[in-house]
């Protein structure tokens, strides 16, 4: 029975309810004025799956939050202006020397605002971390099949970050105004000029007339700190909400199905625990400031559009287009007094589009070609999906072959050896190694099928070699623990696929009339998607199996009992009820 | 984006569990595993001692970091330690200490002493209830219907219009971004202004980069490689005075070249291109014209002229013709020739634009 509201006192003032605690009184405070504890009762103890794939996402998240916080710091020093003014800082090398406004307070943040160095670093540090986590979070997302229905939209956003993201990093190191920089907007005009038709009146009007004027810098200053920011807060808001209301996918296990979520509640462990590996992210993004020089502006000099280093590169995320822009051949169409730059516009204008447009469609592909509309909330191994595994590694390795060639020129140092072979090289190399990247995965994947349906059939290799009366050796198997076993083997089987198409087919069985070519190719595609996958056991298999290991179990009965190799206790099942040998 | 469903409202369009394993049967979550902190007061205690104790070695970590920003110099020695900048390394390490010790506290506080038990949560449908997906297209055709947008084509269509039109001012008001191409060659607001023209012109000396001082052919031995600039950079401006600010910029960028002498007979003259050397020294500019970055990286013995940006590669014996690489054109030649004084003199402007290319460029 509750008490609590029935008077203590034979008092004339009236008996109240016993005060809630401080958090309480609080959160009552603003509920008065907010309302919040209706959104707030299931929020508070909402339930996110644990995974360390799942923290990847999360080093995004905080290292963003750590660009904010620094980039602010930055902005109270630095003058985003191309004004000529003669530099008479603390760097005795540069002293005296005639150079932009945003050069030189580039510099008096580096070198005479106490903390504005390590500011600068952490910010490019963080830059780096923010672009490089987004694109193995995305790797995630693909390899897991998290992108399914219903969260395609997310995937969408998570795109749109990652290109945002990459903008935001040009536009970020570009502002110094050093020599290295100088050189990225150059060539960043030299692309704009090869635009068709409007490319020269583009590129006057970017500069604010010929390159480079004096207007690029304060003009790249406002994209970067508040026209992309500000896109950026929005989309990581809409894939923060979208994430809390799809609810976190999780993979499968015991107790874990698709239609709950089993782990810690966000107050407070999730809280904590991401809590904390904020100030992680942070820290290690300090220690990366305080121990790894990153753009040393200082080194290179205010921009001279007469001069230029060896090695010029862009950072590295931005190094995949310009690798493309290297090992393209110098076409150039001249015809009825106009130039078509075939050399700079087919890889720097249109393959960056072409491959972020495929990355955008990919999980709309995957819905269309294999007709799932289901919903998805566990996640599937990389190896029970060979064709999507495969697809994403051979865009991998596109991806990886570009940003090689990016640095073609450093490789050919590096390794003595000639640019023009490594540059010939990866002409063919970017068609060709996607293709057998593709096969060489696929082939892995089904052969890990295998293997995992060896295990669940025959179990796990114990590594005890057991000699029969006839001298043969055999290698012990014993089964998988009841969870692991669950766990492997909960994964959907494939569509049968007869030559039919499942949708095509009407009520009675009959098939429907074809669709066309469309319908032709896609179920062509869904042919290839599924071919050659390993199903997981039938459960006649199974039993077959099971009663096979137990007629090699009556086989090895002789040795039951005496078994005190050690190996029972590897940790892989209980032996609470064995015993060591007793003779 | 509250969860406004019912519990009426199941999760229907997922594959059935028996689907997702025909296998064996779900065995439910794993028993609740006490861990030490749990069940010995002592190792609680500890494990409370363990958060405390890295949550003070945060403060401490934040007091070293105000200690060494007034304690450490920076400006004109900014190398001390390491080749880092003294300040930069305390402040950066006591940053990293204060925030990484909290993190890992706060970590530590969680996996050890917070309640540690899995919950279940049922997930919902990411659509809506049938009934509220229904009510809501009624209330959406509804008011469709009342607006009467389907029946009245004339109103849709000219709001359609009018605000589609509105689309063009946001794109017009963008127009004073920049001049033209055409208004800033007919401008003359500077020196060699437009996108054909640079500040190359009959009789202008060739002339060093940086120092500005003129070269005589004598200067030069065979091999040799020089940076220069027209005379115009440095007596360009008004009353004779340097270019400078957007003018000077913008003159480099087009008018920077590179001066080479080779024997005389290595050269492949262009043809037309016969009286455009003096005595082996050949100009071109020193812009690529692949994406515009200055060239000149040279190998002497094959003449080449290598791009550090793309690594495309002229042939500056042959009219500086594309031997490698993505460039698509070479580069653009200046005529030489010498003056009374004796020194090298462009005997024309470029006859075509220098750097990248663009559509009109033909």
């Amino acid at each position: 029975m509750d008490t609590t509201k029935v008077a203590k006192t034979n008092a004339t003032t009236a008996a109240t309810a016993q005060k809630p605690n401080r958090a309480g009184a609080v959160a009552g405070w603003a509920d008065e004025r907010l309302g919040l504890a209706t959104a707030m009762k299931k929020n508070l103890r909402k339930v996110f799956p644990d995974h360390w794939s799942f923290m990847l996402g999360e080093i995004a998240l905080w290292s963003f939050v750590v660009l904010l916080l620094t980039g602010v710091f930055l902005t109270l020093w630095f003058t985003p202006s191309m004004g000529e003014v003669q530099y008479n800082g603390s760097y005795d090398q540069l002293r005296g020397i005639h150079m932009s406004e945003a050069y030189a307070s580039s510099l008096r943040l580096s070198f005479d605002v106490r903390g504005g160095l390590l500011m600068r670093q952490m910010h490019h540090w963080a830059a780096m971390l923010f672009v490089a986590s987004m694109m193995v979070h995305l790797l995630r997302v693909w390899f897991t099949g998290a992108y399914r229905k219903p969260r395609e939209l997310n995937w969408v956003i998570g795109c749109l970050l990652l290109i945002l993201g990459t903008l935001e990093g040009f536009t970020g190191y570009s502002l110094p105004d050093d020599l290295l920089s100088g050189t990225g907007i150059r060539a960043a005009d030299g692309f704009v000029k090869a635009t068709p038709v409007v490319g020269t009146y583009m590129s006057f009007f970017m500069f604010g007339g010929e390159f480079p004027g004096e207007s690029i810098i304060p003009r790249l200053y406002i994209v970067h700190v508040l026209l992309i920011p500000g896109l950026l807060l929005a989309l990581i808001g809409a894939h923060m909400l979208l994430l809390v209301y799809h609810k976190h996918t999780q993979w499968p296990g015991p107790g874990r199905t698709e239609k709950n979520v089993v782990g810690f509640p966000m107050l407070p462990v999730y809280a904590a625990k991401a809590g904390g590996f904020f100030f992680i992210v942070f820290g290690v993004t300090a220690l990366m400031g305080a121990l790894l020089t990153i753009n040393p502006v200082w080194k290179y000099g205010p921009y001279d559009p007469s001069k230029v280093t060896a090695g010029s590169q862009p950072d590295w995320y931005m190094g995949w287009p310009d690798g493309a822009l290297r090992i393209m051949p110098g076409l150039e169409t001249h015809i009825w007094g106009i130039t078509i730059s075939w050399n700079v516009m087919l890889p720097i204008l249109i393959l960056p589009v072409v491959m972020f447009t495929i990355l955008l469609l990919l999980p709309f592909l995957d819905a269309w070609i294999t007709g799932d509309k289901r919903d998805h909330h566990l996640l599937e191994r990389p190896r029970n999906a060979p064709t999507r595994t495969a697809l994403m590694v051979a865009l991998m390795t596109m991806y990886g072959l570009f940003w090689i060639a990016g640095g073609n020129d450093i490789i050919a140092i590096k390794l003595h050896a000639s640019i023009n072979q490594i540059t010939y090289f990866l002409r063919v190399a970017v068609f060709v190694g996607p293709v057998i990247a593709f096969v060489v995965t696929r082939r892995w994947c089904i052969s890990l099928q295998r293997k995992d349906n060896d295990t669940l059939l025959h179990g796990y290799e114990t590594g005890i070699i057991m000699r029969s009366a006839e001298g043969g050796y055999t290698e012990r198997h014993l089964p998988l623990p009841a969870s692991r076993a669950y766990s492997m083997a909960a994964r959907d089987r494939d569509p049968v696929l007869d030559g039919h198409d499942v949708d095509e087919v009407d009520a009675n069985g009959i098939p429907a009339p074809t669709g066309g070519r469309l319908a032709a190719l896609r179920h062509r595609l869904r042919t290839v998607w599924y071919a050659d996958n390993v199903q997981k056991p039938t459960p006649a298999e199974l039993e077959e199996g099971h009663h096979h290991a137990e007629h090699e179990h009556e086989l090895q009965a002789p040795v039951e009992g005496h078994a005190a190799d050690g190996h029972q206790f590897d940790g892989h099942h209980l032996v609470e009820d064995e015993h060591l040998r007793s003779h | 984006m509250t969860e406004s469903h019912d519990h009426a409202h199941e999760l229907v369009n997922v594959p059935d569990d028996a689907v997702v394993n025909d296998l064996y049967a779900n065995p439910g979550i794993p028993e609740h595993q006490w861990r030490p902190t749990d069940v010995d007061p002592k190792a609680e205690k500890r494990a409370e001692r363990q958060v405390a104790a890295l949550f003070g070695l945060s403060a401490l970590c934040t007091i070293l970091l105000l200690v060494s920003y007034f304690v450490f110099d920076i400006g004109d020695d900014p190398d001390v330690v390491g080749g880092l900048g003294a300040s930069n390394l305390f402040l950066g390490l006591s940053l990293a200490g204060a925030l990484l010790f909290l993190g890992i506290g706060i970590i530590q506080w969680a996996r050890k002493l917070m309640a540690d038990h899995e919950i279940v949560e049922d997930r919902h449908p990411a659509a809506s209830s049938t009934e509220d997906r229904e009510a809501t297209i009624a209330a959406l055709n509804a008011g469709l219907e009342e607006s009467g947008i389907g029946r009245r084509p004339l109103v849709r269509n000219s709001l359609l219009g009018a605000v589609g039109l509105l689309g063009l001012p946001a794109v017009v008001l963008l127009r004073d971004l920049g001049p033209t191409p055409n208004q800033v060659k007919n401008s003359g607001d500077y020196p060699g202004a437009g996108i054909e023209h640079t500040l190359w012109k009959k009789g202008m000396r060739v002339v060093r980069d940086v120092v500005g001082t003129p070269i005589r052919p004598g200067d030069l031995e065979i091999g040799d490689l020089v940076n220069a600039e027209p005379e115009a950079i440095f007596n360009g401006g008004a009353d004779g005075e340097p270019l400078e600010g957007v003018a000077l910029q913008i003159g480099k960028s087009k008018g920077a070249v590179v001066v080479v002498r080779m024997e005389p007979d290595e050269i492949t003259p262009g043809k037309g291109r016969e009286n455009w050397s003096v005595d082996g020294i050949v100009c071109y500019s020193k812009i690529c014209t692949h994406v515009g970055c200055p060239i000149s990286l040279y190998e002497r013995t094959t003449h080449h002229l290598l791009c550090p940006c793309h690594q495309s590669t002229f042939d500056l014996a042959d009219s500086a013709k594309v031997v490698f690489g993505p460039a698509a054109r070479p580069l653009p030649q200046l005529p030489l020739e010498v003056d009374d004084e004796g020194y090298l003199v462009a005997s024309d402007a470029f006859d075509e634009p220098v750097g990248p290319s663009f559509w009109e460029r033909g």
